[in-house]
């Protein structure tokens, strides 16, 4: 069963691939093998299914979680599967024949696919055995009927109806779903036929009920969600012929089927499915008196007969349930058949307008024939199927004397004498009375080819079989209702004697016929139904786009800043949820902590008022800087030396790096527009600062487990070798992060080197990029070559000059004795870069360059390769990768010297990090600095004495400091 | 944790915060920093105990929590790269575009000006709604 459902798929998805590139004859001989081997496959198990064996199949899909693709087909499942496949094979054959040489190939080919794929799902749907199961092939069936409805996608009323079928079908899904998930829990189990031990009288047991029926009359067009099935037919008829009338339509009435025996005791289950069903009955019925597209009739008809369906399974009595088993056979059937007659005279004539099409049994007598063997089922005339299984069902009703029982009788009668008048409507509309003079009336212009007669031929026959086999074909049918509900025997008889349900036929034939001879005669304009959620659902659905729309414009209104502010409120907005649900802050949180702690956060929290409070760049900067040693304090005071060290170390980098860029920049900020006012700004900051400090509050007390340090701490010495317990973790317990933390520092680096590279060949190339000056603020656009850094102190560099060897020197003890002591690799490479710094500060760019080139990329490629290399070498030394590895060596002389690979590892990050140093100054110090070509070609020129830069240039002297304001130019002051 | 800390990484992610909603570039750049300084101490006080520096055979007495210190140290220099890179947009921002401001994203404005209401359109669509009203 498993590979016969998933080979659908595997065919669907072929057809999928290549249907366009086939004959058109192939494609849909190639989607006929699916069907034809499930039909072959279905027919050997009759035998061994009729004996009462229930051979099921199982595959464990997420195990931990009990979900598995489990079928199983036990009489009921096998007949379904019957009419899937033989429906489904014969709607495919007449859709040789109905798709003509008009329709592309590609749409072919996506019919194909999509009826197989449809097929398969369906096919799944019945055999199911699981609530999971069922509910995926469920969608699927939703899903591939959107592809089908949806065919003619180049017509905005099929994409239409499409969506709609989709959405109202697919929130029923939704339904469903939560449904299928409270009654599994409630159940214990997922078998679809255990769901009952979850029957008792828990509210929730009774909302999953609700879900699930809600989902179920969704599927089968019930009121109110019946408006989607007519909107369906924008379908190509074949698509209509098999999903909306032979068997997705039927999924919710067989859910019901299989829950019925075990719910109906429920007080309110059959109250409600037989009030829905028999309005459903009773709407569908009026509506299709109104239509004049004989299609959308049979549309409204087969709601109407849904509604029968529902409340012949929603009663839930053993006889009813026998006698639904045995009219869902008998609609398929006959439904089947006549949307295919309609397509023929569609196809023949060109029109399903009734009143065009009037007397066309003269052209077509076979079809008006077949037609008239079909309709006389639906009205249930004998000796045909449809007569036999009305008559079972009316008997059903009546022989349960429950107040239920007798409402659900006076609705069927009631529902079928308007199907009677609806049936009448129908056949005399299109093949009956005189062709009408008055308009145009229509004619048969296209031959119709055996592949189109041929399946309806087929199931006519069938239908007069089962009327007059209904005796043995009963006893069959007796074995599927048995397996819904072991009482449900079938009696199916052509004739069962003279009793009130015979009475009741021909009272239903009469008044209906009656009932269609005074429409005809009349002019009375029936109004459309309201009870229908149409226009609930367009208005929902309108208003759905509309809403999205007004909340997209506010929410996604361009400004950055905005979004920033939107992701800082979900982040208070959860902190503050967490803090509603009562996170405790223990007493223990709450400790003042060491005076100068206290002391140093006072401070650092001052300079950030202050920070945010100037708006001069460099204060900012300053006070920013201020802060990252205040924490380096703090960190001390922590116990963290590492910690402190390379704050220490990186602020100073970092200040240096902002005051290369920010002498570009003019004093000032800007004040451009910003999103929001001033006060909503700082109303969300605070709220940001007051939640975080909350949840440190909280968090800092939270801890339930032991820390993972002790252990950590333990294994410092024997496994890393080294005594600093922080740079064992970096280069060794977690040596691969931090090697993936150097690779972001590479890259960033890159990044800011081609940044700057980028920006530098546009001012090189481009003679003026700016365009108007007066379009840029004042002091923008390409750095002139004044505003530089480094006023010659002859102290200063001498210093610096004789230090340098000195700081290197001490990088590298720094960066080596990590492993035992504060330091390591990110401190050292920092150190190393700070002594560049100084060199870059004392002499200026040309100096730095001069003396030494930079080989940054060199260093930063070198770091990674060592940091790599040692990683690879401890693994070569059969540990894993970046596990340290410990050497002792005699040395001569030096005595006893302990080796350890991750000593390496450091001194590839410290590579590294020189390099990305190295980089970052080069880059925003020296390039970014350098006037572009044409700029200084100007400033040669003498024909322009105004131009800015000139002498100081050519001096080779970059004397302007960062004391040295450019008056006007928005210089740093 | 002690209050003074959680106080100062409350004003730390405050003043982050509020940097970060402007729309001048070295504002955010700020806030960047500031506020990841904020979240560096976050890590460091919640994750551990204050304590003697975690290094064997160096002090007597209970250990600082070296994990958090760890991931913090990474953190650490990170935070400069970011910064760098950082700066180096806002110095491209400023010598070819001639400021140093983050501009809305143009396609994301030009969504919500199709989509806004404007006046015009809600007055209207109140009169055909009073009309349809009085209808009834």
């Amino acid at each position: 069963m498993l590979i016969l459902v998933a080979s659908h798929f595997l065919l669907a998805a072929v057809l999928f691939a290549v249907g366009a590139r086939l004959p058109r004859q192939g494609v849909i001989g190639l989607a006929l093998v699916a069907p034809v081997v499930a039909l072959g496959w279905c027919a050997t198990q009759v035998p061994s299914v009729l004996d009462g064996a229930e051979p099921s199949s199982r595959l464990s899909w997420v195990g931990g979680l009990d979900v598995a693709f489990s079928f199983r087909l036990d009489g009921f499942a096998l007949l379904m599967a019957l009419v899937v496949t033989g429906i489904g094979t014969l709607v495919l054959a007449y859709s040789a024949g109905y798709f003509g040489p008009e329709v592309p190939r590609a749409r072919l080919a996506r019919f194909a696919g999509g009826f197989v794929a449809f097929a398969g799902s369906m096919l799944g749907l019945v055999l199911a055995d699981d609530v999971w199961t069922l509910f995926i092939f469920w969608e699927a069936t939703t899903i591939t009927s959107f592809v089908l409805i949806g065919l003619d996608d180049d017509q905005a009323a099929a994409r239409a109806a499409a969506r709609q079928a989709l959405l109202v079908t697919g929130a029923g899904g939704l339904a469903l779903l939560g449904g299928l998930a409270i009654l599994a829990n409630a159940a214990g189990t997922t078998a679809l036929l255990d769901l009952g031990a979850a029957n008792d009288a828990r509210v929730v047991v009774q909302v999953g009920l609700v879900l699930v029926l809600v989902g179920a009359l969704t599927k089968s067009a019930q009121v109110p969600f019946q408006f989607w099935l007519p909107g369906a037919m924008a379908a190509p008829t074949p698509v209509s012929a098999f999903l909306h009338s032979a068997t997705m339509v039927k999924a919710g009435v067989i859910l019901i089927g299989r829950l019925a025996p075990q719910f109906a005791e429920v007080s309110w289950w059959r109250p409600t499915l037989v009030t829905v069903g028999g309005l459903t009955m009773v709407v569908g019925g009026v509506n299709a008196l109104r239509q004049h597209d004989a299609k959308r009739l049979l549309a409204h008809g087969t709601v109407s007969q849904l509604g029968l369906l529902v409340v012949l399974f929603g009663v839930g009595y053993p006889e009813a349930t026998a006698a639904g088993v045995a009219l869902l056979v008998a609609h398929a059937l006959f439904k089947a058949t006549l949307f295919l007659v309609v397509g023929i005279v569609d196809h023949a004539t060109g029109t399903r307008d009734i009143r065009k099409l009037r007397g066309l049994r003269t052209q077509m007598p076979w079809m008006a024939a077949v037609a008239a063997v079909a309709t006389a089922s639906m009205v249930g005339l004998p000796p045909l199927l449809g007569f036999v299984t009305k008559e079972a069902a009316l008997d059903a009703l009546v022989e349960e004397h429950t107040t239920w029982a007798t409402v659900a009788l006076l609705v069927v009668v009631a529902g079928s004498i308007l199907t009677t008048a609806y049936s009448a409507r129908l056949w005399f509309g299109v093949f009956g009375g005189q062709p009408e003079r008055s308009t145009d009336p229509a004619s048969v212009s296209h031959p119709t080819g055996p592949t189109m007669t041929a399946p309806v031929g087929i199931l006519t026959v069938l239908t007069i079989a089962g009327g007059l086999g209904a005796g043995p074909l009963g006893d069959r049918l007796g074995v599927a209702s048995e397996s819904l509900d072991m009482a449900a025997e079938s009696h199916l008889a052509l004739w069962a004697g003279v009793h009130l349900s015979l009475f009741l036929s021909i009272g239903i034939v009469t008044l209906g016929a009656v009932l269609y001879l005074a429409l005809e005669r009349s002019t009375i304009v029936i109004p459309a139904s309201p009870l229908s959620g149409e226009g609930a659902f367009l208005r929902s659905y309108e208003g759905l786009q509309v809403g999205a729309r007004r909340v997209t414009g506010v929410i996604q209104n361009g400004s950055l800043p905005a979004y920033v502010a939107v992701i800082f409120s979900v982040v208070v907005a959860g902190v503050a949820a967490a803090a509603l649900r009562g996170a405790e802050v223990g007493p223990a949180g709450l400790v003042g902590g060491q005076p100068l702690q206290g002391a140093v956060a006072f401070l650092a929290a001052t300079m950030a008022v202050a920070m945010i409070a100037t708006r001069r760049r460099f204060v900012a900067v300053l006070m920013l800087g201020s802060i990252g040693y205040a924490m380096a304090v703090i960190f001390l005071i922590q116990g963290a030396p590492d910690l402190a060290l390379t704050q220490v170390l990186v602020e100073t980098t970092v200040l240096v790096v902002f005051l290369l860029v920010l002498r570009h920049l003019p004093e000032g900020y800007s004040a451009p527009p910003e999103w929001a006012p001033r006060a909503l700004r700082l109303a969300i900051a605070v709220a940001v600062g007051v939640g975080v400090a909350g949840f440190a509050m909280a968090a800092g007390t939270a801890r339930t487990d032991r820390p993972v340090a002790d252990e950590i701490t333990r294994l410092t010495e024997p496994e890393g070798g080294g005594h600093n317990v922080v740079n064992v973790i970096l280069v060794d317990f977690r040596g691969i992060d931090t090697l993936g933390e150097i690779t972001v520092l590479a890259i960033a680096a890159a990044g800011v080197a081609n940044l700057v590279r980028a920006a530098r060949r546009d001012l090189d190339d481009d003679d003026d990029p700016l365009g108007d000056p007066a379009d840029r603020a004042p002091g923008a656009g390409p750095p002139s070559g004044r505003v530089t850094i480094g006023a010659r102190s002859v102290v200063f560099g001498q210093v610096t000059r004789a230090a340098f060897p000195v700081i290197l020197l001490v990088s590298l003890y720094i960066a080596l004795r990590g492993h035992n002591a504060p330091g390591g690799g990110f401190a050292g490479g920092l150190i190393a870069g700070i002594a560049f710094v100084m060199r870059f500060l004392s002499g200026g760019s040309p100096r730095l360059r001069r003396d030494r080139p930079l080989p940054t990329s060199g260093l930063i490629g070198a770091g990674l390769l060592l940091a790599v290399g040692s990683g690879l070498a401890s693994l070569a030394a059969g540990a894993e990768f970046l596990d340290a590895e410990i050497a002792h060596l005699e040395v001569p002389l030096v005595g006893e010297v302990e080796l350890v690979s991750a000593t390496l590892f450091d001194l590839g990050v410290y590579a590294l990090v020189l390099g990305v140093v190295l980089s970052v100054l080069t880059h925003l110090g020296a390039e970014a600095s350098r006037p572009p070509r044409w700029f200084r070609q100007q400033a040669d020129e003498p024909t322009s004495p105004g131009a800015p830069t000139g002498a100081e240039h050519r001096l080779g002297h970059e004397t302007a400091s960062l004391s040295a304001p450019e008056p006007g130019r928005g210089g740093p002051r | 944790m002690s209050l003074p800390l959680a106080a100062l990484i409350g004003v730390l992610f405050a003043a982050g915060t509020y940097l970060m909603m402007h729309r001048t570039l070295t504002r955010i750049i700020l806030g960047f920093g500031v506020l990841g300084n904020g979240v560096n101490l976050l890590i460091v006080s919640t994750g551990s105990r204050a304590g003697a520096p975690p290094i064997i055979g160096a002090e007597d007495g209970m250990f600082a929590d070296p994990v958090p210190q760890a991931l913090v140290l990474t953190g650490i220099v990170i935070g400069f790269a970011l910064q760098a890179f950082l700066l180096a947009l806002a110095w491209r921002n400023w010598t070819l575009d001639g400021n140093d401001e983050v501009e809305d994203d143009i396609s994301d404005r030009r969504l919500a000006d199709r989509y806004a209401v404007s006046k015009e359109d809600a007055a209207e669509e109140a009169a055909s709604e009073a009309e349809r009203q009085a209808r009834r």
